[in-house]
């Protein structure tokens, strides 16, 4: 018979076998005990954020950056529904992820008790699964399948809330062998039959595309090679999600950019023309597929995807492959080669690429007075591309324009909020990553407005001396708001103006980092260099044109072969139906 | 500019979940949140020791939207299997309802009569009332009620459906 310990220490114990480094949180009254546990011991490292959204941004961007699970510890009522953002953040974008939250004790659970909120059933609909645990002697085992159902199948967050009296009652604890859930269980295997038939239907298309997306970069960095080699043996052009950037290197020739709403002419027109569209780890989500209705229309659809129910979720597909990206694409590369294929002949193909590629549809205006946004982070990748950054962002423009114009070798190095569209993403991320990479370059490319959303957690990279840059592109305007009510209602600039701003270079200084103000084309180069050799944090106040747009778009509700290259071609007015789109 | 709605086929889903606390509400929020219809959901615990229950689903949507209420639900970790019932052809649906007729003289003797058509039992009874239990697949039990309507009815308690399919395999 084991020792009887408190379930506070159950917790830590069972944490530590499950390979938990470092926790992100803030302490309460309802997680005293687990927190009196932590200050016992010295294996967990436990980084004090400043808000509790800020801490479940920070896991994600240690996850997002490391391939480990985050872990967050919040205490009861405001430290959980506080999260709730960064929970919901992580169930879009997919980010394995425990939150363990306080509760009341069982005994005042459902009176209205001070700092009482039904975590449960508020965290119901933005994670994964959740678990309230009432018994001690189930606390362990439940911390060993969260993590579990956290990081297999499709990664999600996974919240536990433990009431206060079940951290000081005791109970039994042992380490349980390989987890067999008995409901769940994750499908990554994929049917051969079907990877002969995509090999059939790859060799035997004449304009066939990859899109692929975040669960490349989740299947690990295995998957983003095999994506690499299934390119070069196929010789297909390839075009990524948001999600995705990364998996295949930009300087690749068979790299087309991003696609959909601000991605490039070529990957869309690419999408509209092909007859195979083979989509590995990517969702069809709406920001990908414009009009659904004129989406890709004559093509022949493989969907791989690790989630069944996102399988003609939005577009039927030909063939649904319910399997790990990774494991699917060597499938299909082992049977390719086994057969002997050769590379199809593209050339046609890669002829009307090189005529879409050439209408450059990712030049800007140049200015010489003012820094254009595209402008700065060209110089920004210019700078630090040798070093191998990784790059997180807030939401809006700059994190498209990011998007644009920062290209990416590697996976796991660019960190940005896909699906929710958090604001406030950014900083605690790039706090996260930094905490796993501690040697990395990390830079936060921000705007001034979003930036404000979890600005508080300057504090926390100050504190625990991480030297995480901050890289604000500031145009006065919640950009993208802006932009949309340029483009959607004749200008009517409704609250998109970012007054009364701090002086963002002061700010920093109080919170012991150091501020650099950018203005003007001539400072912006020096400025980026002062940035990188400084050895601590730095936040970059950088001016740049105040109305600029980012293009090429295409509009809600249009097709990819409608996009907006630049801003001369917009009329100021929609449609009701395309003002009804998000 | 005007919403648009889909049309509906009706379909019976049956589904095994482990019985843990709070499994109705993930279920049923899950729906609602994804904007799926319940028409009926009836939920009890199956397994000899009550560790796994059945919840039955009736619900519409286009065939698409099946499918999509199939694999969402089917990815919910506490859930072992989601059966369309209507899919895979033959299968029992019962629907159980007990109905409260009050009244005297020809309509009292009309409700009487009516519930022998529907093989409906007499579980309660006053000199002024009757309490019908009836069963049958919803349409028997909807258009008893209907008929109720109009000899007396004063209320009705209903179960849903429960749904199981035809032979020796499980569903």
């Amino acid at each position: 018979m084991a020792a009887e310990k408190a379930g506070a220490d159950i917790l830590v114990e069972a944490l530590l076998d499950c390979g938990v480094e470092v926790i992100f949180g803030y302490p309460g009254g309802a997680v005293l005990p687990i927190y009196d546990a932590l200050f016992e011991q010295k294996r967990i490292r436990h980084i004090l954020c400043r808000h509790e959204q800020g801490a479940a941004h920070a896991a994600e961007g240690y996850a997002r950056a490391t391939g480990k699970p985050g872990v967050v510890l919040v205490t009861s009522g405001p430290g959980a529904t506080n999260a709730v953002t960064g929970i919901a953040d992580a169930l879009m974008d997919s980010i394995p992820m425990v939150v363990i939250t306080g509760q009341v004790p069982t005994t005042l659970i459902g009176t209205d008790a001070f700092q009482e909120a039904d975590t449960i059933g508020i965290t119901r609909h933005c994670t994964k699964h959740n678990y309230l645990v009432k018994d001690p002697d189930k606390l362990g085992n439940v911390i060993q399948e969260a993590f579990f159902i956290a990081t297999t199948g499709r990664p999600g967050p996974v919240v536990v809330d433990v009431p206060k009296d079940v951290q000081v009652a005791t109970g039994v604890y042992r380490k349980s062998g390989p987890i067999a859930h008995k409901a769940y269980v994750p499908r990554d295997k994929p049917d051969p039959k079907q990877i002969e038939e995509a090999v059939e239907m790859i060799a035997a298309a004449k304009r066939p595309v990859f899109y692929t997306g975040g669960g490349i970069i989740n299947a690990g960095p295995g998957a983003s090679q095999m994506l690499c080699e299934l390119a070069r043996i196929t010789g297909a052009p390839v075009t990524s999600t948001l999600m995705g950037l990364g998996a295949l290197p930009a300087s690749s020739e068979q790299w087309l950019g991003m696609l959909g709403m601000h991605g490039t002419f070529e990957a869309n027109m690419a999408m509209n023309k092909a007859d195979l569209i083979i989509a590995i780890g990517a969702r069809f989500d709406d920001r990908v597929t414009g009009r659904l209705d004129a989406f890709s229309p004559d093509s022949k659809k493989i969907h791989i995807d690790i989630d069944r129910s996102s399988i003609n979720k939005i577009v039927p597909v030909d063939l649904g492959i319910n399997a790990d990206a990774g494991r699917a694409m060597e499938d299909i590369v082992k049977v390719w080669k086994a057969r002997q294929h050769k590379k199809a002949d593209l050339q046609d193909w890669w002829a009307r690429i090189d005529g879409w590629r050439a209408t450059k549809c990712l030049a800007f205006p140049e200015s010489k007075d003012e820094i254009m946004p595209q402008a700065a982070i060209r110089a920004l990748w210019e700078a630090t591309h040798k070093k191998n950054p990784i790059i997180t962002t807030e939401v809006g423009q700059h994190q498209m324009w990011a998007a644009q114009h920062f290209d990416f070798e590697k996976p796991n190095k660019w960190l940005t909020s896909g699906g929710l569209g958090t604001m406030g993403y950014g900083l605690p991320a790039a706090i996260g990553a930094q905490i796993g990479n501690p040697n990395a370059l990390v830079v936060d490319i921000a705007g001034e407005a979003s930036i404000q959303m979890c600005i508080q957690e300057l504090g926390t990279a100050s504190q625990y001396r991480l030297p995480v840059k901050i890289f604000v592109l500031n145009n006065e305007y919640m950009g993208m708001v802006r932009q949309w009510q340029e483009l959607t209602y004749s200008g009517r600039y409704s609250e998109s103006y970012s007054d009364s701003l701090p002086d963002f270079v002061k700010l920093a200084e109080a919170y012991g980092w150091k501020g650099i103000r950018i203005e003007g084309q001539q400072e912006l180069e020096p400025g980026i260099a002062e940035m990188l050799a400084y050895d601590g944090p730095v936040l970059v106040d950088c001016c740049v044109s105040k109305l600029a747009n980012c293009f090429p778009m295409i509009p809600s509700g249009a097709a990819h072969t409608e996009m907006i290259l630049q801003s001369d071609t917009v009329s100021g007015v929609m449609e009701d139906e395309a003002k009804a789109l998000v | 500019m005007k919403i648009q709605t889909e049309t509906a086929e009706r379909h019976t889903l049956s589904i095994l979940v482990d019985n843990e606390p709070g499994i109705l509400a993930r279920i049923a929020g899950m729906f609602t949140a994804r904007g799926y219809n319940i028409e009926s959901l009836t939920v009890t615990g199956v397994s000899e020791d009550e560790t796994i229950s059945r919840i039955t689903i009736v619900t519409g949507g286009s065939p698409h939207v099946i499918e999509q209420i199939i694999s969402q639900t089917e990815r919910m970790p506490p859930v072992y299997k989601v059966t369309d019932l209507t899919e895979i052809g033959p299968h029992v649906e019962r629907d159980m309802a007990l109905v409260k007729v009050a009244g005297t003289g020809d309509n009292r003797i009309e409700a009487l009569r009516l519930a022998d058509v529907y093989r409906a039992r007499v579980v309660d009874s006053t000199t002024q009332s009757f309490v019908f239990e009836v069963t049958g697949n919803s349409d028997k039990v909807d258009s008893f009620i209907e008929l109720m309507r109009e000899v007396g009815l004063v209320e009705v308690a209903r179960t849903g459906v429960v749904a199981i399919g035809r032979g020796k395999e499980a569903s």
